[in-house]
């Protein structure tokens, strides 16, 4: 069981999500911390299955938090090997410069 | 009560170390700090019963993806005071979004109650007297072996995919070009010379062996192939 409430759970992973995307907005230039608001994000996520799952005694949130883990680390590697070659290309890793397939 | 007081204190420091990594001026702080959340959620997990999540956090977090995005981080040489241009245009509409979203997430949380069959739905009840590593595994292969077959070829497929697409081809390695071995002929390399007897080399004009013209071409157009700008320097050789 938990030590604390699920409400208090819920409301720091309430948080975290609201701080990774807030991350996303505030930080259009630099697509590295992009991602890191991304991780913050499903950060969030297993946090909330995490909770779910000790509130209620039930290990399925569990695996699915290991699931989303798995997603995110991958993710994360293919997201950055983007950022690397976009960088390779055009030299910086601005999100406004990525505009090379618009019509 | 240790327990409530230790989660007060990682929670806060989750939420501080978040708010430093999206509002830090440096990426590399914002990495650390990056890092310093997933340590005090991993804590937060072990305070909810979940060691195994907590330790492969840890592990995959700090170990693998914080390494990466900091070795991303420095190995492109970003002009890190350029980055930080936009900042004041865009935090209106993103503190717009966050009282939004912040407010819609207090009115589900307000009016939101466990549903009273929910205990009787539970699809893997936590044993008592077995840890957590065990339960996660008997669960992990048996019900749910596809998903995580499934979550070990999204793994690989991230690899393979990282790999193919960060590798170049620079041209500084020296590879067998089978094409321009099998097109070699003997009459392209070897000349044959009737020589006189008593005659030098420097007589005959063969003093300096004739140069393989097809490999050089062949070499050349390797090259330039690779590094179409330098095709121009390429012609002096």
């Amino acid at each position: 069981m938990l030590a604390v409430g699920l409400g208090h759970y819920l409301t720091v992973s309430a948080l975290l999500l609201v701080m990774g995307i807030f991350g996303i907005f505030l930080n259009r230039k630099n697509v590295i911390v992009i991602l890191m608001s991304v991780e913050l994000i499903l950060l969030a996520v297993n946090l909330n299955l995490v909770a779910f799952s000790a509130a209620l005694g039930d290990l399925a949130g569990q695996v699915l938090a290991m699931f989303v883990l798995t997603v995110a680390a991958a993710e994360a590697a293919i997201g950055l090997a983007i950022v690397v070659i976009y960088f390779r290309n055009r030299g910086s890793i601005e999100v406004e410069d990525v505009n090379m397939m618009k019509g | 009560m240790i327990a409530a007081l230790a989660f007060y204190a990682f929670a806060a420091v989750l939420l501080a170390s978040a708010a430093m990594v999206v509002s830090s001026r440096n990426p590399v702080h914002s990495v650390l700090f990056l890092i310093l959340a997933f340590f005090n959620a991993s804590a937060l997990f072990v305070l909810a019963g979940a060691e195994f999540l907590a330790m492969t956090l840890v592990i995959v977090y700090v170990g693998a993806v914080a390494v990466l995005f900091l070795f991303v981080v420095m190995m492109l040489d970003i002009n890190f005071v350029q980055l930080r241009e936009g900042f004041q245009r865009y935090l209106p509409v993103g503190l717009a979004v966050v009282v939004v979203l912040l407010a819609e997430l207090a009115m589900v949380l307000g009016g939101w109650k466990m549903a009273p069959e929910a205990m009787n739905l539970r699809f893997a009840p936590i044993a008592a007297n077995t840890s957590n590593t065990v339960q996660l595994g008997k669960l992990i292969y048996t019900d749910y072996i596809l998903i995580f077959q499934a979550s070990g070829m999204i793994l690989l497929v991230a690899m393979i995919g990282a790999i193919v697409l960060t590798l170049r081809d620079r041209g500084l390695t020296r590879k067998q070009n089978i094409n321009a071995q099998t097109r070699r002929t003997p009459a392209d390399t070897l000349v044959l010379v009737d020589a006189r007897s008593g005659a030098g080399i420097g007589e005959l004009g063969i003093y300096r062996p004739k140069a393989p013209e097809s490999v050089a071409a062949a070499h050349d157009e390797h090259h330039d192939a690779h590094h179409g700008d330098h095709s121009s320097a390429g012609g002096h050789h």
